[in-house]
């Protein structure tokens, strides 16, 4: 009889830590970061302008190999920030094609002219209705996409060095891998 | 002079600026198909903002969206059809009324598993608290009946002694 007294007393002290333990898991995350609705799906169908020249680009045009796909826009305070970060990654070698998103071509081109240009592949999406189907809600994002045009990650926010060691790289490199594979068994 | 100024100023104080509230502006054939616009994007949610539906928010992403469902609309896609659509785009997320699959499970079911759990345990309690009082042994029972009389005897009696 003590015994469930005493179990009952406790039983506010546990529901506490119980609380607390969930409310600090919590702590951490970051209600702004979605996930996305199209990871391992094949990135959508778009004919768009390239930002130089005037050649149109589809989903087609841009597969077969593994990319980082970055939706970016002069507009975007924060891609400025992440644009020393991406132009580094380019100088490694990492295939960065760049997503202009519901921007304006003139100031993206001087935009790049200034801070340099990481990108081999610029889409022009003016409207943001290529984004819209991507489910992009805002810029900087950024896509790994694989050489089958499969979607395999989506990074919100801006890529740093930090949290390209830490989750993009080991994707990148694992889907080239996957390809690498792909290549010798054909 | 100095007063017809004065109520001048107060007059000019009382005419009403009209500020647009917002500038998009969509023209529907049917009144049927802008109550189905004006629903859709007050249960669609902006995926931008933490918790505000499409109707509210002036994010961008939220214009390009109403823009979207307005098109959609346009095109004859029927409702369900339409939050598919943006489903399939932004996830569940973007949705007012999430959908009931294992993950939403507790949000569906929770509060009625809650209620019934909190209905058991009280009608577990009362039995208990019940039987207890029902299931006094004998010699309680005596000692019982024998403080009861005297208090009785105390409280009913003292003229007598």
């Amino acid at each position: 009889m003590a015994e469930k007294k005493t179990l009952i007393y406790l039983l506010p002290l546990l529901v506490f830590f119980a609380l607390a333990g969930l409310l600090f898991s919590s702590l951490g995350n970051d209600p702004r970061l979605l996930p996305s609705a199209k990871i391992g799906k094949t990135l959508p169908d778009f004919t768009l302008p390239s930002l130089y020249g005037d050649e149109a680009l589809t989903a087609e045009s841009i597969s077969g190999e593994v990319f980082l796909l970055n939706i970016w826009a002069t507009w975007c305070p924060s891609c400025r920030v992440e644009h020393p970060v991406l132009n580094q990654l380019a100088k490694e070698g990492v295939n960065i094609y760049g997503l202009n998103y519901k921007d304006n071509a003139k100031e993206a081109l001087s935009y790049l002219k200034q801070l340099g240009n990481p990108y081999k592949i610029v889409i022009r999406d003016d409207s943001g209705d290529f984004g819209l189907d991507l489910g992009v809600y805002g810029a900087p994002e950024t896509y790994i996409v694989d050489a089958n045009n499969r979607i395999v990650y989506r990074h919100v926010g801006v890529v740093t060095k930090e949290n390209w060691i830490s989750t993009l790289q080991p994707l990148y490199e694992s889907a080239r891998e996957e390809l690498s594979v792909k290549q010798v068994v054909q | 002079m100095n007063t017809a100024r004065k109520y001048l100023f107060f007059l000019f104080c009382m005419i009403a600026v009209n500020a647009p509230a917002s500038i998009e502006v969509y023209e529907f054939e049917t009144e049927e198909e802008e109550q189905r616009f004006q629903l859709l994007i007050a249960e669609l949610r902006c995926p931008k903002c933490q918790n505000q539906n499409l109707a509210d928010s002036n994010a961008e992403i939220a214009k390009d969206l109403k823009a979207r469902v307005y098109k959609l609309i346009n095109q004859g896609k029927s409702d369900t059809e339409i939050v598919d659509y943006l489903i399939e785009r932004y996830g569940d997320f973007v949705s007012y009324r999430p959908p009931v699959k294992p993950s939403t499970w507790l949000l569906w079911f929770g509060p009625f598993a809650l209620f019934f759990l909190v209905g058991v345990f009280l009608l577990w309690r009362t039995n208990r608290v019940d039987k207890s009082t029902r299931d006094l042994p004998d010699l309680d029972r005596k000692k019982l009946q024998q403080v009861l009389s005297r208090y009785s005897n105390e409280k009913n009696t003292p003229e007598d002694k």
